[in-house]
């Protein structure tokens, strides 16, 4: 995908700069701040996600890259060399009950199925490629 | 992030600021551990200057809430502000927790 790129390794130690790097895109493309907080909450769950799971038996990089693709919406493209994972394969979790049988575990993909208008997961070769689409809304400038 | 400790009457306030992250979670949930082990069992979270929170801070959160009901204590949150607030609600943690509009009101009624 064309667009800006970050490769850096798999790792908690370079979320930030993720982050950083992913909402700095987005703010350019117009956003506003509620929803590029969104956008950031749901690229460190996608991350985090990666780090864990496709990542849990070896290192690697993972590459970022942005773009905007004119009045349709802004990409986010997620790749990694792990092992295959499949976000949209997750059940859904339980987000009723109380304090004593509630869990958390696989909240973090749900907020990405709530917030982000399309989620694409694709296997590419040795590659996990994980694509949002977030639309423009009027009220974006 | 940052948290800053008061006591008022008997709720010992916690208030956070900047962001709770997969980073910043854990060291979030040992100050509030912390806090727990000392004796409180009313806490306060005042989330005012709470500007970011992800599933690794409500996963904290559960465990600091499910420590303090063991206890016999209780966690409120007060001050939820734009995509903290949104977060609560899409977890459905409005619905578990007692989530006040601010401080004050939330000590009026702890």
């Amino acid at each position: 995908m064309e667009g800006v790129s970050l490769r850096l390794p798999a790792g908690l130690e370079n979320l930030e700069q993720f982050i950083s790097f992913v909402s700095g895109q987005a703010r350019q493309y117009g956003f506003d701040s509620l929803r590029l907080k969104e956008i950031e909450l749901c690229t460190e769950e996608a991350l985090v996600n990666i780090f864990n799971y496709a990542y849990s038996e070896k290192t690697g990089d993972v590459v970022l890259t942005c773009r905007g693709d004119g009045d349709k919406g802004f990409i986010i493209e997620i790749c990694d060399y792990g092992e295959p994972f499949n976000i949209n394969s997750i059940p859904t979790p339980e987000i009723d009950g109380d304090i004593t049988d509630r869990k958390v575990g696989g909240l973090g993909i749900y907020f990405i199925h709530r917030l982000i208008d399309e989620v694409i997961y694709r296997r590419e070769g040795d590659m996990n490629i994980l694509t949002f689409i977030i639309y423009k809304k009027q009220s974006d400038t | 992030m940052e948290i800053d400790f008061r006591k008022e009457g008997r709720a010992q306030i916690a208030s956070v600021k900047g962001r709770i992250d997969a980073v910043t979670a854990p060291e979030f949930e040992k100050k509030m551990l912390e806090v727990i082990e000392q004796g409180e069992r009313t806490i306060l979270i005042n989330m005012s200057g709470l500007e970011y929170i992800s599933s690794a801070g409500l996963r904290s959160i559960l465990t600091i809430a499910k420590k303090l009901k063991a206890e016999n204590g209780e966690v409120f949150f007060a001050a939820l502000q734009g995509a903290v607030e949104e977060v609560f609600k899409i977890s459905g943690f409005h619905s578990i927790f007692k989530v006040f509009d601010s401080e004050k009101s939330a000590l009026e009624k702890i």
